[in-house]
């Protein structure tokens, strides 16, 4: 049942990220990567991670998700606007990304002799994760937040048109 | 139960799937959608692993990289809109005036 479970989510998580590089239109690429995104959620459900479960789907599929589609929307890009390669390129794209593939697998080749895992553990409940983040991982916790503050500065800058930046 | 090797297998296909959509494409918009792609496969094999040697550092450090993931995503797509409204367009190609 389990094992029936993780194909299926693997095999939507594969197709729709195909989706996402060959889609024609930018919109349809945003939403089959919100599909890609659950899908990958429901991995952390299997694998027993609750609080990344939630936080995956609030930080993907509600706030980056929401950022890319009003980013295009802004932009107004449609399929016509789209830009495109030339075939050789794509090609070669093609050829690049199976190689990597391959060198993958190849480095993946004697892993299938690993132990099966349990996978019954309690590691990703919020009480034993909360516990580790804040004693152990108190300085990066801190300094992520100082992180996302600059990138909110950086971002309100960047995003400004040009003529309020002079002075 | 869900032997490890199998996540392993499903994270370097996706992985590989973003490294091809940024090859790929020429829309900058779906090129970073491709990055975004290829951190969750590092995240995916991070959570699998940190279940599998019931250690929840692995969780801490996915955590870790959904925020800056965040952050990037702002940044970057700040940086497009400028370069939208000066060169009215997404693709990359025309970023390669920054080579002088």
């Amino acid at each position: 049942m389990t094992l029936n479970l993780f194909y299926f989510l693997s095999f939507v998580a594969i197709f729709a990220s195909l989706l996402v590089v060959f889609s024609k239109s930018p919109v349809h690429s945003v939403l089959y990567l919100i599909v890609a995104f659950f899908a990958i959620g429901g991995h952390y459900l299997l694998l027993n991670a609750e609080f990344l479960f939630i936080v995956h789907i609030i930080v993907y599929a509600g706030a980056i998700m929401v950022l890319f589609l009003y980013v295009i929307m802004l932009l107004n890009l449609n399929e016509e606007s789209e830009p495109h390669k030339s075939n050789l390129l794509k090609f070669a794209a093609a050829i690049a990304g199976g190689l990597l593939l391959l060198i993958l697998v190849a480095s993946l080749k004697g892993v299938d002799q690993l132990p099966a895992a349990t996978m019954q553990h309690d590691v990703g409940y919020v009480k034993k994760l909360g516990h580790v983040l804040f004693t152990e991982y108190l300085l990066p916790f801190e300094i992520t937040s100082v992180l996302l503050l600059a990138a909110m500065v950086g971002a309100v800058m960047l995003g400004k048109p040009e003529k309020y930046n002079k002075g | 139960m869900i032997p490890i090797d199998y996540y392993l297998w499903l994270s370097a296909v996706l992985f590989t799937i973003g490294v091809l959509g940024v090859l790929y494409r020429r829309n900058a918009i779906i090129v970073f959608m491709c990055i975004e792609l290829m951190l969750n496969a590092v995240n995916l094999v991070m959570v699998a692993f940190s279940n599998y040697m019931n250690d929840a550092a692995g969780q801490v450090f996915v955590f870790f990289i959904m925020a800056v993931a965040a952050a990037e995503v702002a940044v970057g797509l700040a940086i497009l809109i400028m370069m939208y409204r000066i060169t009215k367009t997404t693709d990359i190609n025309i970023l390669n005036r920054l080579k002088w």
